[in-house]
């Protein structure tokens, strides 16, 4: 089983990684950041896989990341929604 | 078998990633290039069995230096004059020496004997008096338990550097710009529902620090991105910077540390000595107090030096 | 018994991985970007969501179960406003405002 759930995690991870091609290609900065969401939302797959193939740990690394992956989109549109100042 | 079958393709992905921040030709791409680089990091802290590190990397580098850096980004390519890309003999320079860096670092690495040394055996059998089960806080607040608390104060002095960068008739102000606030829409959304769960998150990741991967700086770091996020959504503002209460957050933990470190000479050995049975209680007053002050100091750093005249 | 869990905690964990692959597919091959974040969102819901519900009988404890419920719920609360904040980004490029 913990055989499975590392091939797994390794395809996840595989597969983010190409898609990573997208954060040189762009064209716009949007299809860059997508490509660096998709990776978070990879690596928590992954953590939460490896976690229950041997080291319990890692779901708290999964947890945080869950937690905070939303920010760089958020961090996006930061600078759009700063009133002009005084 | 499989365990190649990851490691691999993350050890190749955190090259690529590193020369597709170098190679990137517009500042975005870097900037995403460098994110990038960051979350493969912390998966690759994971392989190399070292989660406190991967939490540390996860949490600052997905909420701390990426919103910096992309909004920082954001404000330059709007500018009037859009930043132009290094020369590439600059990046291929940068590139050469990084990877001459890695292969030194390598070839360290092989160099050492096998069993290579290592400090664990003596961190394990002196952590049981301080009644902590996870060896990474027993080093940091222990056994090395100076080199946190100065540790400790150069945060302090990070905040002090950031504020200092403003032009001096702007201290006293709050820090950062003000944002618009939408009553609706998907960051209010967020930015009201996601708090509350990440603030006991964030208290129970310092805590459980003790016996578990985590602890003050994951703690406060989670808090302080809890606190970011309401403020980029326009529904809370930052106090000025010469707010009483906030400077006291943020010079609490190291105050507390540096207190029961000079209680030390009174009721133990020494500077930052526990007395036998009560270091437990110790190390967390000082957990807990380092956790707000991270909390606190990072979000100033994320704020950034002060702009607004703060609302009364 | 174990042997029916492991089979379906093997089966949901491959297919959740398959859904992580289109994502990337997606990402890569679709033409426009409002489509790839469809794209995208697919792997969030749907791949976390089979890996979850694969793991979720795997679990230790009754609390490592909700925590894996809660992270999924993470980036389903995250992974849509991302969403939904880059398409807005993107829209708001498109058609300059008047």
């Amino acid at each position: 089983m913990a055989e499975v759930l590392t091939g797994a995690a390794a395809l996840i991870m595989l597969s983010a990684l190409i898609g990573l091609a997208r954060v040189l290609r762009g064209p716009t900065r949007a299809d860059r950041l997508l490509a660096a969401q998709l990776l978070s939302t990879a690596g928590i797959g992954a953590l939460l896989l490896l976690s229950a193939a041997g080291t319990p740990e890692l779901i708290d690394v999964a947890l945080i990341l869950a937690l905070v992956g939303a920010f760089a989109s958020v961090a996006f549109v930061m600078a759009s929604r700063v009133i002009d100042r005084r | 078998m499989t365990a190649w079958l990851l490691d691999l393709p993350l050890a190749l992905g955190l090259f690529g990633a590193g020369a597709a921040t170098l190679l990137a030709r517009s500042l975005f791409g870097a900037v995403l290039g460098f994110i990038s680089t960051g979350l493969i990091a912390a998966l690759v802290w994971v392989r190399l069995e070292a989660p406190d590190v991967a939490l540390t990397e996860a949490v600052i580098g997905a909420a701390a230096t990426s919103v910096i850096i992309l909004y920082v980004a954001s404000r330059m390519s709007a500018g009037a004059v859009a930043p132009a890309p290094p020369p590439m003999a600059q990046r291929l320079l940068a590139g050469a020496l990084s990877v001459l860096l890695a292969a030194l670092l390598a070839h360290a690495l092989q160099a050492l004997p096998d069993p290579a040394p290592s400090l664990a055996a003596p961190i394990l059998e002196t952590m049981a008096p301080t009644g902590l089960g996870n060896p990474v806080t027993a080093v940091l607040m222990a056994q090395r338990a100076l080199d946190t608390l100065l540790e400790s104060a150069v945060l302090v002095f990070a905040v002090f550097a950031i504020w200092s960068m403003a032009p001096e008739r702007r201290w006293g102000r709050a820090p950062g710009p003000a944002f618009i606030a939408e009553a609706q829409g998907p960051l209010a959304f967020l930015a009201k529902v996601l708090p509350p769960i990440g603030i006991v998150i964030g208290i129970y990741i310092a805590w459980v620090g003790a016996d578990a991967p985590g602890g003050k700086f994951q703690g406060g770091a989670v808090l302080a991105a809890m606190w970011v996020l309401p403020w980029i959504a326009g529904l809370i503002a930052p106090p000025s910077i010469s707010d009483m209460r906030l400077r006291l957050a943020i010079a609490a933990g190291p105050l507390v540390f540096l207190m029961v470190g000079l209680a030390g000479f009174a009721v133990a050995d020494g500077f930052l000595a526990y007395p036998p049975g009560f270091a437990k209680p110790l190390i967390l007053l000082i957990e807990t107090a380092m956790t707000l002050s991270v909390a606190a100091a990072l979000a100033c750093m994320i704020a950034g030096p002060p702009e607004r005249r703060a609302q009364p | 018994m174990s042997m029916l869990v492991s089979i379906f905690a093997a089966t949901s964990v491959l297919a959740g991985a398959f859904f992580f692959i289109a994502g990337t597919l997606g990402l890569l091959r679709f033409g426009d970007t409002l489509s790839r974040v469809h794209a995208l969102t697919k792997a969030d819901n749907l791949g976390l969501g089979l890996i979850v519900l694969g793991l979720l009988p795997l679990a230790d404890s009754l609390a490592d179960a909700l925590k894996l419920l809660v992270i999924w719920a993470l980036v389903l609360l995250g992974g849509t406003t991302a969403a939904q904040l880059v398409a807005g980004a993107v829209r708001r490029e498109q058609e300059p405002p008047p």
